[in-house]
């Protein structure tokens, strides 16, 4: 393979993935939130592409696209609960939203 | 005699009372009286009429149906049966016939009573059970109609439901007779066991190939009987069951259901002549319970009391001939009986009607000229049992005692007792109810036509029953026993049997008499009246000990603490554990997420270790 080696395609994706994973655990507004678990998705599709290149193999593709079409479903859902949650809450902070507790 | 080569169709001869009890159990209530009487005579009578036919056109050969395969496990297979031969034609009669009287008779009976539909449906149901029993050409099948008596035994002793005695008396019946089904269960087993059979024909083929394993079977098969035909140390539940309706005293637990221990010991012969120490066996609890139930019936006041004692002594007899190897005088016995024993309690139940429900003999007398064909009949049948010639009582009794006396003369003697006791405490009973004066308060009147026909149709089969000569249709059938006729011995057991009712006659004349015998013998009177105790044994050695067992270590031990304590045990041990998880659900999504990321760093690093990443 001429051009940019996997490794650095595969830091790139593990780098995105650990900010995903910062922004998941240190923010508290629930849209950057979901923003970080896109991030986190696509850090992962990142990597199937390129292991998918670099192996000559289309596996990875449609493993990719797959994950594209759950994100998109999710989104969906996931922006749905969020209005229902502001609308009832009037407000975005996740640590105000844990009724659901012991 | 035509030969049975044609399909007779046995099965309708039970099949058609089960019609009857499905009629009339399931929409009897909606059904006016007469309908219900029409369902339930008309299906017996049939099915009487059916059982004439089969034996009419019945050989010297036995004649079987197989209508399906019940059980096939492997070699094993147990198929629904039907048999008939001269053994099972003598039952198949006396049920259908006697019961048949039986059924016309209820109609008058219960005229007055509720639950009238119920009552009629569990008789036909009984018929089926009974029919199925006689008929059954294997072990098991003959089983399932034993227990299916046994049930109808239960419902019927309970019938008057509300009557905490007479829910009482059923369960002690149904629950007495678990002890003989038990043995005959086991019996049954080990006949697979050892002959890989239950069927009749093959079983008692293979009999003699086996004999050291025989007397073990016979002596099973002995308990299974004593419990359903009411022998020492299982008859305490016969005298009880006089808590049902009199008509059930008469078929169940005196003419039919009873005899079926007797029956099925008959059934059993290739079995028990090759065990000849449990045929001693069956002569013995035969003889003794006879001897047993006779003193206990001399000293009874209830009228059906009476009966039922003297019902207990006269199956006794029936196994005493059984077990003295004459077969044929022991179902001799079984039929004559049907008809005097029927014949007395039906005319108890008569007497019992006639006085508005009493029971107790010391408020009757002087009943002859009000109910004059009770009386009549009554006294045809007590001189039968008495064994006065030429009643069919003397032919059958004296065909037993004289194959004791070629058995063992002690045995004979014992008999001949017995026979005395017995025409004495009959005769008290006849003496009591219906001569001197009438010392009750109820203004008794004759039964109707109903009733009064069967009694005189019994009263005529008691008087010259002995003319149906059993032994000499069954005479091909068993083995037969050289028992030569003996004049003397006869003319004993007659002149006994005199004594007996010249005594009764002499004690009803002086009433003193009995009064200063009773105070003289004392001890002994009041041992006798209270039946030797044996209830109360019974319940101090067996029934107590289980209660208080059941009280102590089954409830307090095993189910509050072993079961109970399991079970709480795991509740509380998942809530402790539930209390320590419920930390983790903090309402925090981000520390959620923590523990996620927590435990995908480990699962990777634990991967790694093992080596799996590479």
């Amino acid at each position: 393979m001429n051009g940019v080696p996997l490794t650095w395609y595969l830091i790139l994706s593990a780098v995105l993935f650990a900010l995903g994973i910062a922004g998941f655990l240190f923010r508290k507004s629930v849209i950057t939130i979901f923003m970080s678990i896109e991030l986190m998705l696509n850090a992962v599709n990142l990597s199937f592409v390129a292991f998918s290149y670099q192996l000559k193999q289309v596996n990875g593709h449609i493993f990719s696209f797959f994950v594209m079409v759950v994100a998109a479903a999710e989104a969906a859902v996931g922006l749905a609960i969020i209005l229902t949650v502001f609308k009832n809450r009037s407000t975005l902070n996740v640590d105000e939203v844990n009724s659901m507790k012991y | 005699m035509p030969v049975l080569t044609l399909m007779q169709q046995l099965w309708l001869i039970p099949i058609l009372p089960l019609a009857g009890f499905l009629i009339n159990g399931i929409s009897g209530r909606r059904f006016s009286k007469t309908l219900v009487n029409a369902i339930a005579i008309g299906t017996v009578v049939l099915s009487f009429t059916w059982a004439l036919k089969t034996v009419l056109a019945l050989g010297d050969e036995r004649y079987s149906e197989h209508y399906f395969d019940w059980i096939v496990a492997g070699g094993f297979k147990v198929g629904c049966d039907f048999v008939v031969d001269r053994l099972t034609a003598v039952m198949l009669l006396v049920v259908t016939g006697v019961g048949s009287l039986i059924h016309i008779y209820s109609t008058g009976y219960m005229e007055h009573e509720g639950g009238y539909y119920r009552f009629f449906a569990y008789l036909n149901l009984f018929m089926f059970f009974m029919l199925t029993l006689v008929l059954a050409a294997n072990y098991l099948l003959l089983f399932v109609g034993w227990e299916g008596v046994g049930l109808c035994s239960y419902l019927l002793i309970g019938f008057w439901f509300r009557k905490k005695s007479a829910t009482n008396a059923g369960n002690k019946a149904f629950i007495v007779n678990r002890i003989g089904d038990f043995g005959f269960s086991l019996a049954m087993l080990l006949i697979v066991v050892n002959f890989g059979s239950l069927d009749f024909g093959a079983v008692f083929a293979a009999a003699p190939n086996k004999p050291e394993v025989l007397t073990t079977i016979a002596m099973l098969l002995l308990i299974g009987a004593c419990g359903k035909s009411a022998q020492f140390p299982l008859y305490v539940w016969l005298p009880d069951a006089m808590e049902g309706p009199t008509p059930v005293s008469a078929l169940i637990h005196a003419a039919t259901m009873v005899t079926a221990g007797v029956y099925m010991i008959a059934r059993s012969f290739p079995i028990y002549i090759h065990a000849p120490a449990a045929l001693e066996w069956v002569a013995l609890i035969g003889l003794f319970t006879a001897v047993f139930a006779a003193t206990i019936g001399l000293a009874q006041n209830d009228i059906k009391k009476v009966f039922a004692y003297s019902t207990v002594s006269q199956l006794g007899y029936m196994f005493l001939g059984v077990g003295a190897g004459a077969f044929s005088s022991g179902i001799y016995h079984l039929v004559t009986h049907a008809f005097f024993k029927a014949l007395l309690f039906l005319g108890a139940g008569s007497v019992i009607h006639a006085v508005a429900g009493e029971q107790d003999m010391r408020q009757m007398g002087g009943l002859r000229k009000m109910i004059p064909v009770t009386f009549w009949t009554m006294l045809c049948a007590a001189v039968a049992i008495s064994g006065v010639p030429p009643t069919s009582g003397f032919y059958s009794k004296d065909s037993i005692l004289l194959a004791a006396y070629h058995h063992a003369p002690w045995m004979y003697w014992v008999g001949v007792i017995t026979a005395g006791m017995t025409a004495f405490y009959v005769f008290r009973a006849m003496f009591m109810t219906f001569f001197g004066e009438y010392r009750g308060h109820a203004h008794p009147h004759e039964a109707p036509r109903v009733m009064t026909v069967p009694l005189v149709i019994l009263a005529l089969l008691s008087l010259f029953g002995g003319y149906l000569s059993v032994p000499t249709w069954l005479e091909k059938f068993f083995p037969t026993l050289e028992a030569p006729e003996d004049f003397a011995l006869v003319a004993i057991s007659v002149i006994a049997g005199g004594l007996g009712i010249g005594l009764a006659f002499l004690m009803y004349r002086n009433p003193g008499l009995a009064d200063s015998l009773a105070r003289n013998l004392g001890v002994i009177y009041r041992t006798v009246c209270n039946k030797y105790y044996v209830d109360e044994i019974y319940d101090a050695l067996i029934v107590k000990p289980i209660v208080k067992g059941s009280r102590l270590v089954l409830w307090r031990g095993v189910d509050a603490g072993l079961i109970d304590g399991a079970v709480n045990g795991v509740g509380s041990q998942a809530q402790g554990l539930g209390g320590w998880l419920k930390l983790f659900q903090s309402g925090n999504i981000r520390s959620y997420a923590t523990w996620v990321v927590f435990g995908s760093v480990i699962l990777v690093v634990a991967l790694s270790l093992i080596g799996a990443v590479r």
